[in-house]
């Protein structure tokens, strides 16, 4: 058999791969459809009957519902066998995270506790510290919190000022400082603390017990949406954190940051699809019900437009979310092969991916924005009416683009790992630029493509030829000073998080297609339509902002003319493509693609 | 217990209407068939190892063997498909009689109906064919000491049995509150539970699918004031014609 050609992070913007080559969910076996349900289960079983008493944040509820979820097994997924958990897969650890994301505040208090609250300890605990906190996390009788935000460091996690003064005997660090916006953090037994030794200028982690004296918590903050879930500030004076519960090495902790971040921003496009697909079923069942001028409103034109949409959004973060899920996976398993221990493994084996994972954050977090907020226009006054579940959708998407770093914040990641990790790879962007403007001037290659896909492939390769110019302009241009300029970053971003999401369509519709057939595949031929259809133009359009945007470069006419021939694509007739789209979903009445 | 469509499943029929078209239905354990399960497993943790064992059976080609598996995450102790379509109650009923008769039982569970063709006929052909008793209708079963004791749904009331072993329980609502949802353990577990494939006896199905219709699509529904008793009669008279 051949070997699976994976793609290293970053890598799609140089290279190739085969639909074969990729993980779609179409892939999921039995087990990890069974554990999708299971978390759909409990959600229908112990949740959705509480919906308002969880946003009044009734005393003890959400804490009991983490600990109902844990002795269903829920809080264990990823963590080994030998501190009580599943030992299961990224992608089968995102299954459930998108399953549990239709959970609304449930949702952020489970992602806190299994993302940001237990991995700290699961990957940079040792042995001890595994021991004595895993079993208790995965049981769900110690929900745990993070604390990285500081009142003056939020995007600068690194500006934080609470400080650990190791004690005169060397058996404690006297910790003293404030954390704000700590999710779980009004019930959390366990936390990791960031904080700077003595007069380090980098932060180390800290495993501490909210029961230690010292600690003060606030009272809830009052938000706008995700009600339920509990977001305290928290206050350390001198609290005596013993030498044994420091997590990793002194001066690891920005590290531990990050990577537990690059974890979580996956995670967090799981977690939107779960909310979207949920989002979508409320959306064509209104559709479905509500008559006007003596129709279902799911029978206009401008709701079709609205409900396709919807599913071209979530499709679209879907199978990127899987493509990319499946990489990390077998980097893990390859890293392991190569004598990494599980934990180190699967750490570099998410880093590797950070840029996706930025990516995705940005993607997912503003689809589902899209798909609530169309919901909400569904549902016309309903859809403004405190009482249904589209308004809490709505207020609870909205959170997405805030934490787990910005979407500024990721922008700006992807475009600078990107330049990285061309230069880590020895990619000349600037020489690579230099080649397509000559290659404007010289002879122009005119391949036409042959069959479906074969078609849509060349249009993603140009998109990848327009993003490596840019890139290679810029790079030039502005050497050093270019992570000032943000607004031509933003556009270069956008480009590349659109051409990745649109090739990971392309790959899972050819897969499905391959596997089941065209008839089977039109539907999904559908979706890639569209998108790459709308792809190409924002990209013409991004492409010619960040173009337009230069004083004093030489063929700046050349330049775009060469990024519109770049993002010319075959027209397609839009209109039938998401109505066909539409009248699948509405025939279904639910989500089911 | 049987494989049915999730309830939230759009019906379509095949070509001339003389099919159930399958193409993306999701399938799911008949919801009278798992609350069955679901008291079966209460009562052999109430017992103290006095009840063995659960076992799940199901007539069904390989396609059913997802939702088989499922009961066995939900925590049943074994489960045997009977390796053919099933064609109709007769033919599952001496299917199932057909395997079991000789296997040790006490108490067969079953759903009252399944919820795809609603015959209500298998669990009583089941009890003729094996020669024991059943009792149909039952919305509590209870072990203590021994004595097993139902209770059933009569017009107006309940009625309280006891009962001999062994016999068909004929499970409908009640009998248990919410159906289990497999656990991780559950569901690690069951691949390592034997799932026994048997080859189905001789019998004959008695039915003919002459053709399946699908159900007038469902009107808007009006909305008349409390008050407005006039405009309601004259609804269901003029529009509705029920009156
Ligand atoms: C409900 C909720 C739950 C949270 N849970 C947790 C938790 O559990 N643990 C935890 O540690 N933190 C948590 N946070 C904190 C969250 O991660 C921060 O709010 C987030 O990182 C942004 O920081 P900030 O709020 O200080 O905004 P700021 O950093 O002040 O940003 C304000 C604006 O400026 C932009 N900006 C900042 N720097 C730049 C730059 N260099 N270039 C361009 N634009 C920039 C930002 O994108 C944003 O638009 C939570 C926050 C909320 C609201």
């Amino acid at each position: 058999m051949e070997e699976k050609k994976r793609l290293m992070g970053g890598e799609f913007l140089l290279k190739e791969t085969n639909a074969e080559d990729i993980f779609i969910p179409e892939d999921m076996d039995e087990e990890q459809q069974m554990i999708y349900k299971t978390c759909q289960g409990f959600l229908e079983t112990e949740v959705y009957s509480m919906l308002d008493r969880i946003d009044d944040q009734e005393e003890g509820l959400m804490r009991s519902l983490l600990q109902k979820s844990g002795e269903l097994g829920l809080l264990g997924v990823a963590v080994p066998e030998e501190y009580e958990g599943f030992d299961q897969s990224f992608v089968t650890s995102m299954l459930a995270s998108e399953a549990m994301g239709a959970g609304y505040s449930f949702s952020v208090a489970y992602s806190a506790h299994t993302g940001i609250g237990t991995l700290p300890i699961l990957y940079y605990g040792n042995e001890a510290q595994k021991q004595k906190y895993l079993p208790k996390l995965v049981s769900g009788e110690w929900p745990a919190a993070y604390c990285l935000t500081e009142p003056n460091a939020g995007s600068d996690a690194n500006a934080g000022k609470s400080k650990a003064i190791l004690s005169d005997d060397g058996k404690h660090y006297i910790l003293n400082g404030q954390k704000m916006w700590i999710t779980n953090g009004g019930f959390a037994d366990v936390q990791t603390v960031f904080a700077k030794i003595g007069t380090d200028r980098v932060l180390s982690a800290f495993i501490v017990e909210s029961s230690w004296p010292g600690i003060v918590i606030n009272p809830e903050e009052k938000k706008m949406g995700i009600k339920g879930s509990s977001t305290v500030q928290i206050f350390y004076n001198d609290v005596k954190v013993p030498v044994e519960n420091l997590l990793g090495r002194q001066g690891q902790g920005f590290r531990i940051a990050l990577n537990i971040l690059h974890m979580g921003r996956l995670k967090l496009g799981g977690t939107v699809l779960g909310a979207a697909k949920k989002t979508i079923t409320q959306s064509v069942n209104y559709a479905n019900e509500r008559k006007q001028f003596g129709r279902f409103i799911g029978s206009f034109e401008a709701i079709k437009y609205k409900l396709a949409e919807q599913v071209i959004q979530t499709f679209i973060t879907e199978s990127t979310v899987y493509r990319t899920s499946g990489y990390v996976d077998e980097a893990i398993t390859e890293l392991i092969a190569q004598g990494k221990e599980k934990p180190q493994a699967t750490i570099e084996g998410i880093a590797q991916y950070a840029l996706e994972a930025a990516l995705l954050k940005v993607f997912g977090s503003e689809a589902l924005n899209y798909v609530v907020d169309e919901a909400v226009q569904i549902f016309g006054g309903m859809g403004f009416s405190a009482e249904t579940d589209v308004d809490k959708a709505y207020r609870d998407s909205r959170i997405n683009r805030i934490f787990e770093g910005t979407n500024e914040i990721n922008r700006l990641l992807v475009a600078d790992t990107t330049i990285k990790k061309a230069l880590k790879k020895g990619f000349d962007l600037v020489r690579y630029a230099k080649h397509i403007i000559k290659e404007m001037n010289g002879a122009e290659e005119a391949v036409e493509p042959t069959g479906y896909f074969e078609e849509k492939r060349t249009y993603i390769r140009n998109f990848k030829r327009i993003a490596l110019l840019l890139l290679g302009i810029v790079s030039d241009k502005f050497q050093r000073q270019l992570f000032e300029e943000q607004m031509i970053l933003f556009n270069i971003s956008d480009i590349i998080m659109n051409l990745y999401t649109a090739e990971s369509t392309l790959l899972r519709v050819e897969k499905i297609e391959n596997n089941k057939g065209g008839d089977y595949a039109s539907i999904y031929k559908d979706i890639l339509d569209v998108f790459v259809y709308d792809t190409a133009e924002f990209i013409h359009k991004s492409g010619c902002d960040a173009i337009n945007s230069l004083e004093e470069i030489e063929e700046q006419e050349v330049m775009r003319e060469r990024i519109r021939k770049y993002t010319t694509v075959a027209p397609v007739n839009i209109k039938n493509a998401r109505t066909r789209i539409a009248d699948k979903l509405i025939e279904d009445n639910k989500y089911n693609f | 217990m049987s494989t049915v469509p999730d309830t939230t499943t759009k019906i379509r029929f095949a070509g001339d209407g003389t099919a159930f078209d399958v193409t993306g239905v999701q399938w799911i354990i008949n919801p009278w068939d798992e609350l069955s399960l679901t008291r079966a497993l209460q009562l052999k943790e109430e017992s103290n190892g006095a009840i063995e064992k659960v076992t799940v059976i199901s007539v069904g080609l390989k396609e059913t063997e997802p939702v088989i598996r499922k009961a066995l995450a939900i925590g049943a102790d074994e489960a045997i498909r009977i390796d053919t379509a099933p064609l109709d109650a007769y033919f599952v009923a001496k299917q199932i009689a057909g395997s079991i008769k000789d296997d040790g039982f006490d108490i067969v569970l079953c759903g009252i109906d399944s919820s795809d063709y609603n015959g209500s006929l298998v669990g009583g052909m089941l009890a003729e064919f094996l020669g024991i008793p059943s009792v149909s209708s039952i919305s509590a079963l209870n072990i203590e000491n021994g004595e097993v004791s139902v209770n059933r749904e009569i017009d107006g009331g309940k009625e309280v049995l006891s009962v001999e072993l062994p016999f068909v329980a004929i499970i409908q609502k009640g009998v248990a509150l919410e159906p289990r949802i497999p656990s991780m353990r559950g569901i690690m577990m069951a691949r390592k539970k034997p799932l026994n494939v048997k080859a189905p006896v001789e019998a004959d199905s008695l039915t003919e699918m002459i053709s399946f219709e699908q159900l007038p699509a469902k009107a808007a529904c009006k909305m008349v004031e409390e008050d407005n008793v006039k405009e309601l009669v004259d609804l269901l008279h003029s529009e509705a014609k029920v009156i």
